[in-house]
C-alpha cells in the first residue's frame, strides 16, 4: 500500500509542476476590462451615429501605456462606448514591443495596437503582411482632414496607409527656469549661435561657483543612449535640413557621411565640453550615467545648471507641485534653429494599426483619428502632459501651459516636423547600435569616427 | 471557451486547478492500468513510467534546442538560409567579441572567488561558537533575487560627484555607501559603474556575494564528513593549521569542490539580471545571455539571438560533462 500512495504523491508532484508552468506562460500583463452598458450616460451622440448600433461588439486594445498614464486613455474611450454600445478592453504592457511581435508569431493579434516606432510599423508590415489590415476608408479620411501630411506617411508602409497618428510629442525643448534667466538678466536665445552664446556667458557669469550651463542624462535602463541620439537628430534636422534628415533615416545618408559627422561634432560642442555640463551632476561622464528622469532636476534643486535638451514629456518629472509656466518655476524654450526662420521641430508619437477589419475595429479606429477623440482625451487628462497634432483639437481643453506650446508647434504646418529618426530606422540601429554608441561616445568618449562608422556596420543589409 | 481565455485571477487559478486534475487524472489512469496487467512486459513499464517525463523533455527542452540551432542560420526574420553569418558576426565583430570575453571572464573569476571565499569561511566558521550565526549572514544572500540584489548594491555604488568650486550646502549629498566612505577618507568617489574594465569586476561582486552562501553550504557539510580518524592521524604526524587545509581538507572535499564550481559557472553563463538591472549592459558590460535578448526581443533580429544563444549552449556543455563524470567518479569510489 505504501508503495501505492508514495507513487500518487509523486504524480500529483509532477501534475503540480507542469500545470505550475503552463499557468506561468498564461499569467503576466495587467488587464482592464472595463465593461460598461450601453446609452449610460447622456452625452451628445450625434458625432458618433456614423459608427452604428455596435452593442455586444468588443474590441480588445493593446498598448505600451501603464499606470498611471493609462486611465485617461481608458476615460477616453467612454463617449464611443456609451454611444456605439461597444466595450473596449484596454491592456497595456511594458514589454509591449517583444510581446506584439510573439502575439503576432502565435497568431493572437490583439484588434488594435498602439505602435510607438513607425520602424516597428514597418517591421510588422512585412512579416505579417497577413495580420495587419490597412486603414479603414474613416480612418483615412480623418488622417487626411486633421493632420499635416507627413504624419500620415510616417503611418504608411510601400504607398499602403496603415496606421493613423494618436498622440505626440514635442522633444526640440530646453527646459530652463524663467525666474533664473529673468535673474540673469539673459534672454531666450532664438538661433543655435544665440543657444551657444550665451553657454558662454553663463561659464563666464557663474563658472566660478561650479556652475555649468546644461545638464543631461541618458540612462535609461536597457534603453540608455535614446536622450544622445535625440540630440543628433535635433541639431541634424536644424545643420543638414530636411530632406538630408529624411534621407538619413531611411539609410540612403550614412552615419558616416560628413553632414552626419558635422552634425555629431556641433552636439559635441556642447555635450563633451567640459565647461558647458554637467551642471549639478559632475563631469562629461556622469550624463551616461545619470538617469534622464533626473537630469533636469539641477536646476530647480541646487541652481547648479541652467539649461536641460528634453522632450515635452518631461513636464511629468518635476516634483509635484512644481509650477509649469512662462512666469513659474521651470519652463521649456524653443531649442532654436540655425537662423530665427527655420523653426523645423522634432517630435514622436504613437500610430493605430489595426488587426482585424471587423466593423467595430474599423469604427473604433477612425474614432481615435478623430476630434472627438482628441478633445475626449485632453479633457480626460486633467493634470496635463499629452498632446497631438490632431488640428480639430480645441487647444483650451489642454490645460498645462507646456501642452499648449507644444500643440501650437505641432499645429504650425509651415514648419517641418521631423519624426524622430531612431524610430524609422531598423531595430538593430534605432534600438540598437545607434543607442549603444552614443552612450560609448559619452562614456568612453569614443572617438566620433569610430561612432559613426560602428553604427553603419550595424545596419542591415 | 471562455475558461481557456480566462483574464480575471480566480479564473486563471481556475483554470490552472482543473489543467492539474486532468494532469493527475491521466496519470494516474496511466499508473493504475499498467499495475493492473498482470506480469506486464518490461517496456510497458518503463515507458509507463518514463513516457510522460521523455515527452515533456523532447516537447519542451530537444524541440526548441532544434529550432534554435536551426535559426541560428537564418537571418533576422528567419526567412532565408545565410550560412554561419551570425556566428561569424559574433566571433568578428568587435562589440560583440566583448560580449563574448566578458562572459569568459565571468564564469571564470565568479566561480573561483564564490568557492574561494566559501571555502575559507566554511573552515573558519568549522565548530566556531558562532558558527550557526556566521553561516546564516552568508546564506542569506542567497534568499535575496537576483533583481533585487542587483538593485541594492546599484545603491551601494551609486555615485554623486563633489564638485568643483560648489559651496558645500550646495553639493550633492553622496547616497552610495562605497562611494560615501570614499569621501569620508578624502577621496573622490568613483564611478564604479562606468569605468571599464572594472566595472566587470564590480557587476560580478554581486553574483559572489549570492553564490558565496552556496558554496559555504555544501563545502561546510562536506568538511563536516570528513572522518576525525584522517584528522587525529594528521596532527599525530604533527601538520600545523595551514598545512591541515592544504593536504587534508581540500583533497577531502575535492568532489563537492567539483561540484560546487561547476554548478556555479553553469549559473554564472546564464548571468542576464545583474548586468540587465545595473547598467543595461552599457559602458562595455555586455554578456552573452543578455545579448541574446536584446537581439533577440529588442533589435528583432531572431538568427542573431538564436546564434548567441546555440553559443551560450556550447559554452555549457563541456561543463556538464565534466560535472556528471566527477559525479560518477565520486559515486565508484564510495
Amino acid at each position: 500500500m505504501t508503495s501505492i500512495r508514495r507513487r500518487s504523491v509523486a504524480t500529483l508532484a509532477t501534475g503540480m509542476a507542469v500545470a505550475l508552468t503552463l499557468a506561468a506562460c498564461g499569467g503576466g500583463d495587467s488587464d482592464n476590462n472595463n465593461a460598461e452598458e450601453p446609452g449610460g450616460g447622456d452625452a451628445d451622440c450625434t458625432a458618433y451615429e456614423k459608427y452604428g448600433d455596435l452593442s455586444g461588439t468588443t474590441v480588445s486594445v493593446y498598448t505600451s501605456i501603464i499606470a498611471p498614464e493609462d486611465q485617461p486613455h481608458i476615460d477616453s474611450y467612454k463617449p464611443f462606448e456609451d454611444c456605439t454600445g461597444a466595450t473596449i478592453n484596454y491592456e497595456g504592457s511594458k514589454e509591449f514591443e517583444a510581446q506584439l511581435l510573439v502575439k503576432l508569431q502565435a497568431g493572437s493579434a490583439p484588434d488594435i495596437a498602439y505602435i510607438p516606432q513607425p520602424g516597428l510599423l514597418k517591421t510588422i508590415v512585412e512579416s505579417y503582411p497577413d495580420q495587419i489590415v490597412e486603414a479603414s476608408a474613416g480612418t483615412m479620411a480623418n488622417v487626411e482632414q486633421y493632420y499635416a501630411a507627413s504624419w500620415k506617411e510616417y503611418g504608411t508602409v510601400e504607398d499602403t496607409f496603415y496606421a493613423a497618428p494618436l498622440g505626440a510629442n514635442v522633444k526640440s525643448f530646453v527646459w530652463y527656469s524663467p525666474q533664473m534667466f529673468n535673474d540673469a538678466g539673459y534672454e531666450i536665445p532664438q538661433t543655435w549661435d544665440e543657444l551657444l552664446a550665451l553657454s558662454d556667458q553663463i561659464v563666464a557669469d557663474h563658472g566660478a561657483e561650479g556652475v555649468k550651463p546644461w545638464c543631461a542624462g541618458i540612462g535609461s535602463g536597457d534603453a540608455t543612449g535614446w536622450p544622445a541620439t535625440d540630440w543628433l537628430e535635433d541639431v541634424m534636422l536644424r545643420t543638414a535640413g530636411f530632406e538630408s534628415y529624411d534621407a538619413w533615416s531611411k539609410g540612403e545618408l550614412k552615419f558616416s557621411d560628413p553632414e552626419v559627422q558635422a552634425a555629431l561634432t556641433e552636439v559635441g560642442k556642447i555635450l563633451k565640453n567640459p565647461d558647458y555640463v554637467n551642471g549639478g551632476l559632475g563631469d562629461v561622464s556622469s550624463i551616461a550615467t545619470t538617469e534622464f528622469q533626473d537630469a533636469g532636476l539641477p536646476i530647480l534643486e541646487t541652481g547648479l545648471c541652467y539649461m536641460h535638451r528634453q522632450a515635452s514629456f518631461y513636464a511629468a518629472n518635476w516634483p509635484e507641485g512644481t509650477d509649469v509656466s512662462p512666469e513659474g518655476d521651470v519652463f521649456a524654450f524653443y531649442f532654436p534653429g540655425v537662423s530665427e526662420d527655420a523653426r523645423p521641430i522634432l517630435g514622436g508619437g504613437e500610430f493605430v494599426a489595426a488587426f482585424s477589419d471587423r466593423p467595430e475595429v474599423a469604427a473604433f479606429q477612425e474614432f481615435l483619428a478623430s476630434p472627438e477623440w482628441a478633445n475626449a482625451k485632453a479633457i480626460a487628462t486633467p493634470n496635463g502632459g499629452w498632446v497631438t497634432a490632431n488640428s480639430g483639437l480645441d487647444p483650451n481643453n489642454l490645460v498645462s501651459e507646456i501642452d499648449k506650446l507644444s500643440f501650437q508647434l505641432l499645429s504650425d504646418t509651415s514648419q517641418e516636423f521631423g519624426f524622430d529618426a531612431s524610430d524609422l530606422m531598423p531595430a538593430a540601429v534605432g534600438q540598437g547600435a545607434f543607442w549603444t554608441e552614443m552612450t560609448a561616445w559619452i562614456a568612453e568618449d569614443k572617438a566620433d569616427d569610430a561612432v559613426l562608422t560602428a553604427i553603419d556596420a550595424a545596419w542591415p543589409n | 471557451m471562455d475558461l481557456l481565455y480566462a483574464d480575471t485571477t480566480g479564473g486563471k487559478f481556475l483554470l490552472m486547478f482543473i489543467a492539474i486534475a486532468i494532469f493527475v487524472l491521466v496519470m494516474g489512469a496511466i499508473l493504475v492500468i499498467v499495475e493492473r496487467i498482470p506480469r506486464a512486459p518490461r517496456w510497458v513499464v518503463v515507458a509507463a513510467f518514463t513516457g510522460p517525463a521523455l515527452l515533456g523533455i523532447s516537447f519542451g527542452l530537444i524541440y526548441p534546442a532544434i529550432i534554435t540551432t536551426r535559426s541560428s542560420f537564418y537571418d533576422a526574420r528567419g526567412q532565408n538560409f545565410i550560412g554561419i553569418d551570425n556566428y561569424v558576426t559574433a566571433f568578428t565583430r568587435p562589440e560583440f567579441q566583448q560580449v563574448l570575453l566578458n562572459t569568459v571572464a565571468w564564469t571564470v573569476i565568479v566561480p573561483l572567488a564564490s568557492t574561494a571565499i566559501g571555502l575559507i569561511y566554511a573552515v573558519l566558521v568549522d565548530r566556531a561558537r558562532f558558527e550557526k550565526l556566521a553561516k546564516t549572514l552568508l546564506f542569506m544572500p542567497m534568499a535575496i533575487s537576483l533583481v533585487g540584489a542587483s538593485i541594492i548594491w546599484k545603491f551601494v555604488y551609486e555615485y554623486r560627484p563633489v564638485l568643483e568650486g560648489v559651496a558645500p550646502d550646495r553639493q550633492p549629498a553622496q547616497i552610495g555607501l562605497l562611494n560615501q566612505i570614499l569621501v569620508w577618507m578624502g577621496l573622490e568617489p568613483v564611478q564604479f559603474l562606468l569605468n571599464g574594465p572594472w566595472n566587470n569586476i564590480f557587476l560580478m561582486v554581486v553574483m559572489i556575494w549570492i553564490q558565496a552562501g552556496f558554496a559555504m553550504t555544501i563545502l561546510s557539510a562536506a568538511i563536516k564528513a570528513i572522518s576525525t580518524e584522517t584528522i587525529e592521524a594528521a596532527r599525530l604526524d604533527g601538520v600545523n593549521g595551514i598545512q591541515q587545509f592544504w593536504y587534508v581538507t581540500v583533497p577531502s572535499v575535492r568532489p563537492a569542490l567539483v561540484v560546487v564550481l561547476t554548478t556555479i559557472a553553469m549559473g554564472t553563463l546564464k548571468v542576464f539580471d545583474i548586468v540587465r538591472t545595473m547598467t543595461g549592459g552599457n559602458y562595455g558590460t555586455q554578456v552573452v545571455a543578455n545579448e541574446f535578448y536584446t537581439q533577440s526581443f529588442r533589435q528583432q533580429n531572431q538568427g542573431m539571438g538564436a546564434a548567441l544563444a546555440v553559443l551560450l549552449f556550447a559554452f555549457v556543455v563541456p561543463l556538464i560533462i565534466y560535472n556528471v563524470r566527477q559525479m560518477k567518479k565520486s559515486e565508484e569510489v564510495r
